[in-house]
C-alpha cells in the first residue's frame, strides 16, 4: 500500500493551532528528556537565594561526597527495578559488609583483606537474593524483606553489638583522601555510574535487562535466559551495597549493626525521582543519579538552613512526592499528545 | 431533516424514513494527524450497520465520538432529525446511545445486577438501595437478551460471552436507541458468537439501530444490513444488504481487488524435509503428535480453538516442557529443552498475541528488532551498533514497517506495524523454520496481504514455515498443505501427497469431528 497515514508533515493544510501544538510537542518532548533536572536546578536556586552559602566550591563537593554512597545503592537499585523487581536488602548489605571490612582490618596480617572480603560479601547477599527470586520464583519483596531483616541481624552480630572502630584503617584513603582535589568516593561513584551505563545502554546484557522488565514473558520466547538475568540484577545490586559498606566504613573509620539503616528508602526514592519505572522496563542510572543528587542537595541545604532533623523528613518526603507527581502528570500529557 | 434530502452515500432505498442517527461532515484532528476527514455515517432503526475499514482508518474514533469520549473539531450529530451536543459520556448515554468496547468495562467483584445499575442505583427513599426494584428490572432485561445466569452471580464468574451480555443488558436499561458494539466476537467462541448473533438480530428486530465494528468479513456478511467503510479517515460508501460482498468490501477498504489478496510467490516443488517432529506430547493434553514441513513449504496447522495447535508449536519451540517426542532439523536430531535452543536450532516462533508474549512496548522498533541476533553482534558483549542498525534498517525496508525512525516506541505503531517488528525479529535469525501462530490476527488488511507476501517469500526462499490461523480463507488461499488437529491429536491431512482438496469444507468436516479421523 502506497499511502502512508503520516502524511501530515508534507500536508499543507495545517489548522492554525497546528504550530502551537508543534512547540508544545517539542517542549513535552524535551522536559521528557531532561526529566527531573529542572526540579534539581530548582532546588539549587532556592537554596542559592535562601543561604548564600550554599553556591561555595567545598560546599557543592560536600554535596557529592554526601551523596556518593546514595548514588552507588541508588545506582545498584537502578538495575533490580528496571526487572520490575526491588531491593529492600540495600541498607543492611551495607551495615553487614561496613562490619565486616572493619572486622577483617584489625586482623594481624589480613588487612589487605578488609576491601575484597566486603566486595565478596556484597556480592554472595546479592546473590543469594536473586537466587531466592530467579530460581527458586520468590516475590523480590518478600525475598529481600526478608535480607533486610536476617542481615540487619547479620551485622549486629558480625559487630557482637558494638562499635567497631580502626584509627589505622588501611583503606581510610577511599573515605577521606582527593584525587585532583575529587574525592575518591565522588570518582568511584561516577565510575560505578559510569560503567552501570555502558553495560544497560551498549551491552547485550544491557538490552536484555530492559527487554525482562518490559516483557518476561516475550523476553524467554526470544531466547534470553531470564532468570540468570534476575540473578545478575541482584547481584549487582549487592556487590554495589558491599562497596557502599566499603566507602561508608572507610569514611567513618568504624561501623556497627546499625549503620546503613534506612537507606535502602533513599536509593528508591532516588530511581523513582530518576524517572525509573516500578513496573520495569524503562528508566536510567542518569536519572537515578539526579534523583540522589536531589536527595543530597536537600540534606545540605536544608542542614545549612539550620532546619531541625525532624523539619527535613517532612520535607523531603514532600518533596519527593511533588516531583513524582509533576513526572506523572507530564507523562501523562506526553502519552496524549 | 426532510424527506427531500437525499441521504449521502448513495444510499437511495430508505430515504423515506428518518435516521435514527446522522453524523454530518464529522472532522476530527489529533496533534499532527487528521483521523477523519468530512466523514458522513446515516444509521436506521431496526437495522444492523456494520462499519469496516483497516485498523487506523478512524472507525474508533468516529465511534467515541458518537460515544461522548472525544469531541469533533467539525460536523454535526443528529438524533431523530435533531441535532445534538455530546460532550461527554454522559450525554451520549441520555441520548440513547451506548457504546460496548471490546475491552469489558465491568466490575468483576460485583454481582450482574450491581453492574447494571453501577452508577446509575436506583434508591427506595433518599439514600437507601432498592434493591428488589433493581433486581426485578434485572430479571426483566437479562431475559431480553437471552442470559442464561442469574442476576446475583458475581461477573468475574461469568465467561466472556455472558460479560458481554451483562454490557448489552446495561445498554438496553439505560433505553438505548443506537448500540455500538466494537469487535464483540473477538473472544468468542463459535457457538457463543451464533448465540450472540440471534441476541443482536433481536434486538434489531425490536427496533434498536445497531453500529457493529468488525473485521471479519463472513460475520459482516451474516450479520449485516448495511456497510459502510471508511479508510485513511474518510467516509468511502455505504452497501445495502444486496450489494454486500467481501470482494467489493476489501476493494473499499483497501482500494485493491481480492483476486490480489492471497497473491504470494508460489514455490514449484517443495525441498528437503526441514523440521520432523515425532511423537511430541506435553503428557497431558498433546497427545503424541507426529508432522513434516519440508523446506519451502506452507503448512497450515488448522482446527478449531483450544485444538491445540498453539500448545503443540509451543513444544516444538521449547516454551513448554515437552514429556516425550524427538524433533529433527534437517534430518539431525535437535535437543530443545527451552526457547533458546530452538533458535539456536533454526527456529523462530511468533507468538499469537504480540503484546503479551512478542513486544517490548516500551522499546524502540530497532531493540524489538535487533533483540536476537544481539549477541553474534557483538565483542566480548558489547553491541557492535553498526552492525545491529544495518540490520534493523534492512528489515524495516524490506518489511515496509510504517516508523517515523527505528527509534520509535513499539507502543505506538498501529497493529499491523506491531506485527512487522515481530516478523522482522525473526528474519533476523535466518531461520530454517518459522513457526506463525496466528500472524494476522487484530492487523489491517493492508498488513495481511503485506504478511502472507513475506511468507511466500520465505517459502521460496526454502525456509519451511508452518502457519496456524483460525481463518480458513487465509489457510485455504495460503498452504501447500494443511494439517487439522482436533482434541490434542493430528486428526488429518489435506493437500500435498494426500490428494485430498484444501477446502473450507474439507477442514471444518475434520476439525469438529464430522468425519473421522484417518491418521
Amino acid at each position: 500500500m502506497s499511502e502512508s497515514k503520516n502524511t501530515e508533515a508534507v500536508k499543507p493544510s495545517v489548522v492554525p493551532a497546528e504550530g502551537a501544538k508543534r512547540n508544545r510537542r517539542a517542549w513535552q518532548a524535551l522536559s521528557q528528556s531532561l526529566g527531573m533536572f529542572p526540579v534539581f536546578l530548582l532546588i539549587c536556586a532556592l537554596f542559592a537565594i535562601l543561604q548564600p552559602r550554599f553556591l561555595s566550591g567545598p560546599n557543592l563537593m560536600n554535596i557529592v561526597r554526601q551523596g556518593s554512597v546514595n548514588i552507588v545503592l541508588a545506582t545498584g537499585m537502578t538495575f533490580v527495578i528496571l526487572t520490575a523487581g526491588i531491593d529492600l536488602s540495600v541498607g543492611a548489605i551495607l551495615g553487614s559488609t561496613a562490619v565486616i571490612s572493619l572486622a577483617v582490618s584489625v586482623l594481624p596480617g589480613l588487612g589487605w583483606a578488609a576491601v575484597p572480603l566486603a566486595l565478596l560479601g556484597g556480592l554472595a547477599m546479592g546473590l543469594i537474593n536473586g537466587a531466592l527470586v530467579a530460581f527458586v520464583g520468590l516475590t523480590p519483596f518478600i525475598v529481600t524483606l526478608g535480607a533486610f531483616t536476617y542481615l540487619r541481624g547479620t551485622a549486629y552480630l558480625l559487630a557482637h553489638g558494638t562499635t567497631i572502630i580502626n584509627n589505622d584503617l588501611s583503606f581510610a584513603w577511599i573515605g577521606n583522601n582527593d584525587l585532583f582535589g575529587i574525592p575518591w568516593l565522588v570518582i568511584i561513584a561516577l565510575i560505578v555510574l559510569l560503567l552501570s551505563w555502558f553495560i544497560l545502554r551498549r551491552t547485550v546484557l544491557g538490552t536484555h535487562i530492559y527487554a525482562v522488565g518490559g516483557n518476561a514473558q516475550a523476553a524467554r520466547l526470544t531466547g534470553i535466559k531470564v532468570p540468570f538475568i534476575l540473578l545478575f540484577v541482584y547481584a549487582v545490586s549487592g556487590l554495589l551495597s558491599g562497596l557502599g559498606g566499603v566507602m561508608s566504613a572507610s569514611r567513618l573509620y568504624s561501623a556497627n549493626g546499625i549503620l546503613g539503616t534506612g537507606y535502602e528508602l533513599d536509593a528508591i526514592a532516588a530511581v523513582i525521582l530518576g524517572g525509573t519505572s516500578l513496573f520495569g522496563g524503562v528508566g536510567t542510572v542518569v536519572g537515578s543519579l539526579i534523583g540522589a543528587l536531589i536527595i543530597a542537595t536537600l540534606n545540605d541545604g536544608l542542614t545549612l538552613m539550620n532546619v531541625s532533623y525532624f523539619w527535613q523528613l517532612v520535607v523531603r518526603g514532600v518533596v519527593i512526592i511533588v516531583a513524582v507527581t509533576i513526572d506523572h502528570f507530564r507523562n501523562r500529557a506526553t502519552i496524549r499528545a | 431533516m426532510s424527506d427531500s434530502q437525499s441521504s449521502p452515500g448513495g444510499l437511495s432505498a430508505e430515504v423515506s424514513k428518518t435516521p435514527v442517527l446522522e453524523m454530518r461532515g464529522v472532522t476530527k484532528s489529533f496533534p499532527g494527524v487528521r483521523a477523519l476527514q468530512n466523514v458522513t455515517l446515516t444509521v436506521y432503526d431496526g437495522e444492523i450497520h456494520a462499519l469496516m475499514g483497516e485498523n487506523g482508518a478512524g472507525k474508533s474514533t468516529l465511534m467515541k465520538i458518537l460515544a461522548g469520549a472525544y469531541s469533533a473539531d467539525a460536523g454535526t450529530i443528529l438524533i431523530d432529525g435533531e441535532p445534538v451536543k455530546i460532550s461527554n459520556p454522559l450525554d451520549a448515554r441520555n441520548l440513547g446511545v451506548s457504546i460496548i468496547y471490546q475491552e469489558l468495562t465491568l466490575a468483576t467483584n460485583l454481582t450482574v445486577t450491581e453492574n447494571i445499575f453501577l452508577g446509575n442505583e436506583l434508591r427506595s427513599r433518599s439514600v437507601m438501595l432498592d434493591k428488589d426494584e433493581m433486581h426485578r428490572e434485572s430479571v426483566s432485561v437479562l431475559k431480553r437478551v437471552g442470559a442464561g445466569f442469574s442476576p446475583t452471580d458475581r461477573v468475574g464468574r461469568l465467561s466472556i460471552a455472558e460479560q458481554q451480555l451483562v454490557e448489552i443488558a446495561r445498554a438496553l436499561r439505560h433505553d438505548s436507541k443506537v448500540l455500538i458494539m466494537d469487535e464483540p466476537t473477538a473472544a468468542l467462541s463459535d457457538a457463543e458468537t451464533e448465540r450472540l448473533f440471534k441476541i443482536i438480530r433481536k434486538l434489531r428486530d425490536d427496533g434498536l439501530a445497531i453500529i457493529y465494528i468488525s473485521h471479519r468479513m463472513a460475520e459482516v456478511y451474516e450479520l449485516a444490513d448495511r456497510v459502510s467503510v471508511l479508510r485513511d479517515g474518510e467516509y468511502i460508501g455505504t452497501l445495502g444488504r444486496s450489494e454486500i460482498s467481501a470482494a467489493e468490501i476489501i476493494r473499499m477498504m483497501v482500494g485493491r481487488s481480492l483476486s490480489e489478496f492471497y497473491k504470494h510467490e508460489r514455490t514449484r516443488s517443495a525441498g528437503e524435509t526441514i523440521l520432523e517432529v515425532r511423537n511430541v506430547t506435553d503428557g497431558g493434553k498433546i497427545h503424541a503428535s507426529s508432522f513434516t514441513v519440508r523446506g519451502g513449504e506452507i503448512v497450515g496447522l488448522s482446527g478449531l480453538v483450544g485444538a491445540g495447535r498453539t500448545e503443540l508449536a509451543r513444544l516444538v519451540f521449547g516454551a513448554d516442557r515437552r514429556a516425550g517426542g524427538e524433533i529433527f532439523v534437517e534430518g539431525k536430531v535437535v535437543h530443545i529443552s527451552n526457547p533458546n535452543d530452538a533458535i539456536a536450532a533454526g527456529i523462530g516462533y511468533l507468538p499469537e498475541n504480540r503484546k503479551e508474549q512478542g513486544l517490548f512496548l516500551e522499546m524502540s522498533a530497532h531493540d524489538n528488532i535487533g533483540i536476537n541476533v544481539l549477541a553474534e553482534n557483538a565483542s566480548v558483549g558489547v553491541i557492535r551498533r553498526k552492525n545491529i542498525r544495518r540490520i534493523v534498517a534492512d528489515a524495516i525496508r524490506e518489511l515496509a514497517i510504517r516508523v517515523s525512525s527505528s527509534a520509535a516506541l513499539a507502543i505506538g505503531l498501529s497493529g499491523g506495524n506491531q506485527q512487522k517488528l515481530l516478523v522482522a525479529r525473526w528474519l533476523t535469525i535466518k531461520p530454517k523454520v518459522l513457526l506463525l501462530d496466528e500472524p494476522t490476527r487484530g492487523v489491517d488488511v493492508g498488513a495481511k496481504s503485506e504478511i502472507y507476501r513475506i511468507m511466500g517469500k520465505l517459502a521460496s526462499e526454502g525456509v519451511g514455515v508452518l502457519f496456524i490461523s483460525s481463518e480458513l480463507p487465509e489457510i485455504v488461499g495460503m498452504c501447500d498443505r494443511v494439517l487439522v488437529m482436533r482434541e490434542g491429536r493430528i486428526v488429518h491431512e489435506l493437500g500435498g501427497d494426500t490428494g485430498e482438496n484444501i477446502s473450507q469444507e474439507n477442514i471444518m468436516a475434520f476439525a469438529t469431528g464430522v468425519r473421522e479421523a484417518t491418521l
